[in-house]
């Protein structure tokens, strides 16, 4: 089977967040492959090492995003195109989602693989669109994927548990950092991803032009902080506290 | 005056709580209406014109129940070219999330996610979305026509207007070719006495609880102060407990009573989920973790001995 895993590269999460002036978040920090790309990758790898066929990374993001997908080749990944374009800096959803589509069509996969959300936009929104603009069913907040033959089964993560879901490829799926447990790349992983294909094109290759924003940002506050309170420190009497605590907020 | 859609969620044939937010939020900004789909919608509609629904569409076709988005989407769409609403909003939950961005894939509009409040501006609509990992709050001017806001849950309390909504039947034939996404079973694993979104009191555990066979004392806790238990992304993510239980930023958003975070150091990713809570109170051994910066009582100490101590406490307050 064919499978297309959607691939982001994102601000290292273990570094410090800062803004550009137009209120965007910078990208000129320490980036690095989405850590939930991460999982949707290592599920790709293995429904492949299952079922045979090719893992193909599809990424929109600035040149330098190649960094963050040669991590996905050296997992193990056959080939990635990437899409970039100075027109898409700061592109939203529904864009994103729109430029996705149309280098995932010229793929023709048998399914897509997507994160749930993003690590730095979290906003969720580019898997039910992109399979909305592709024409697939979504098959989402995946913990397990199971195929056979051309009926995708997964369990869905759910409020109180999950639930199973079947439909017919070609199909979506997104995944939650449940599935699986992202590989290491190997050396020899590393040394083959540099002479694996990036193919890069931009917006005019796909015929996608780039809509209005949905949105615009008109400013950016700090979030309302809550006041640090009292700190103490166990010395056998803290419980006696606690339990003022909980009395004075009528929970006892 | 303004327009707008509330999409009601039902889970289980009941309106979702977030609805309800949605709709005492909404009832401020304009003329409310709300859609219902699947089963349970007529009943439904009571309890949103109560919230300030003043017409409620619905649709019981089993198919909105069984298949994931599609079917939604259709009967979202054909509303939109009756009704052409100025703002339509939907919670930020899993099933709405991807009616949402099918919808408005669909239209080709775009949309505003994750947001923690919706405002009318110049006769348009503004959104306020956490932003930088929460510790900022962006505020975005929707330019889209239609505005579609996603809306965390729990943002609001909802309150009752009192009102009484009209139910109109809509009319929407599920086509074969939106029935794919089917789902077949429902399992349920967490048995909530209590629901973590509905608690007054959550007692939310985190790596300083030193591993699941730790838990017990949390639910122990939860069992005297009849409260639900929750937990960090990290002890998730680790196996330690389900998803369901996880609290955060990519999890479920609470704003009980009373909020105690054990052995939780207080990223925020988790912050952004409790942080409305009323009074927090935070256990962690370590005095300078976040969690304390934010807590109204914070106690450094060894959780393992606090917390069964505190069970035994609440219970001997409680007896005596």
């Amino acid at each position: 089977m064919k499978i297309v895993v959607t691939v982001k590269q994102v601000p290292d999460p273990n570094s410090t967040l800062s803004l550009e002036a137009d209120n965007s978040i910078s990208r000129e920090k320490e980036v690095v492959l989405d850590p939930g790309d991460e999982c949707g990758v290592e599920e790709g790898l293995q429904l492949k090492e299952a079922h045979g066929g090719e893992v193909v990374l599809v990424s929109m993001g600035p040149e330098r995003a190649k960094d963050a997908i040669r991590k996905g080749l050296s997992m193990g990944a056959d080939r990635a195109v990437l899409v970039t374009d100075p027109a898409l800096a700061g592109a939203d959803a529904l864009t994103t989602a729109k430029v996705l589509a149309a280098a995932i069509k010229q793929e023709q996969p048998d399914l897509v693989i997507c994160a749930t959300e993003s690590y730095d936009g979290s906003t969720g929104m580019v898997p039910p669109m992109l399979a909305e603009l592709l024409g697939f069913p979504q098959l989402t907040f995946a913990k397990k994927v199971e195929v056979d033959g051309s009926t995708l089964k997964v369990h869905r993560q759910t409020a109180d548990g999950y639930q199973i879901v079947e439909a017919a490829t070609p199909a979506l799926v997104s995944v939650t950092a449940a599935i699986a447990e992202p590989r290491y790349a190997s050396l020899k992983g590393i040394m083959a991803a540099r002479s694996k294909e990036i193919k890069q094109v931009g917006l005019s290759d796909l015929g996608v032009e780039k809509g209005e924003p949905a949105e615009s940002i008109e400013g950016v506050t700090d979030a309302e902080s809550r006041k640090a309170g009292e700190v103490i420190e166990d010395d056998g009497r803290a419980v006696d506290r606690i339990v003022q605590v909980l009395a004075s907020a009528k929970v006892i | 005056m303004a327009s707008i859609l509330v999409y009601a969620e039902l889970s289980g044939g009941k309106v979702t709580g977030t609805s309800l937010e949605l709709l005492t939020r909404a009832r401020d900004l304009g003329d409310v209406y709300a859609v219902a789909l699947g089963s349970g919608a007529k009943a439904a509609a009571t309890i949103l014109g109560k919230h300030g629904a003043k017409v409620v569409h619905v649709n019981e076709d089993a198919a909105f129940d069984d298949y994931i988005a599609e079917p939604a989407t259709d009967a979202l769409a054909g509303l939109y070219e009756q009704q052409k609403p100025d703002l339509i909003l939907f919670g930020f939950t899993p099933d709405s999330r991807e009616v949402a961005g099918r919808l408005a894939a669909r239209l080709g509009v775009g949309l505003i996610s994750n947001a923690s409040d919706v405002a009318a501006k110049d006769g348009g609509f503004i959104a306020r979305v956490p932003y930088f990992g929460g510790a900022k709050v962006a505020s975005m001017k929707a330019n889209a026509t239609p505005a579609i806001v996603l809306v965390r849950p729990k943002s609001f309390e909802a309150s009752e207007s009192g009102g009484t909504a009209e139910v109109k039947d809509l009319a929407v034939t599920v086509q074969d070719g939106s029935k794919r996404a089917h789902i077949v079973d429902r399992v349920v694993e967490a048995s909530e006495k209590v629901k973590l979104e509905d608690a007054r009191v959550v007692i939310s555990g985190g790596r300083g609880m030193g591993g699941p066979q730790n838990f017990p004392l949390l639910e122990d806790l939860a069992g005297a102060l009849g409260g639900a238990v929750g937990a960090s992304r990290a002890v998730v993510d680790a196996g330690w407990v389900p998803y369901s239980m996880q609290v955060g930023q990519t999890g479920k958003s609470v704003r009980p009573g009373v909020y105690i975070a054990v052995g939780i150091s207080g990223a925020m990713q988790h912050t952004v989920g409790m942080k409305t809570s009323k009074v927090i109170i935070a256990i962690n051994k370590d005095a300078e973790a976040p969690i304390m910066k934010m807590a109204d009582l914070g106690v450094v100490g060894d959780a393992l001995k606090i917390v069964p101590a505190l069970t035994a406490a609440v219970k001997a307050k409680k007896n005596g």
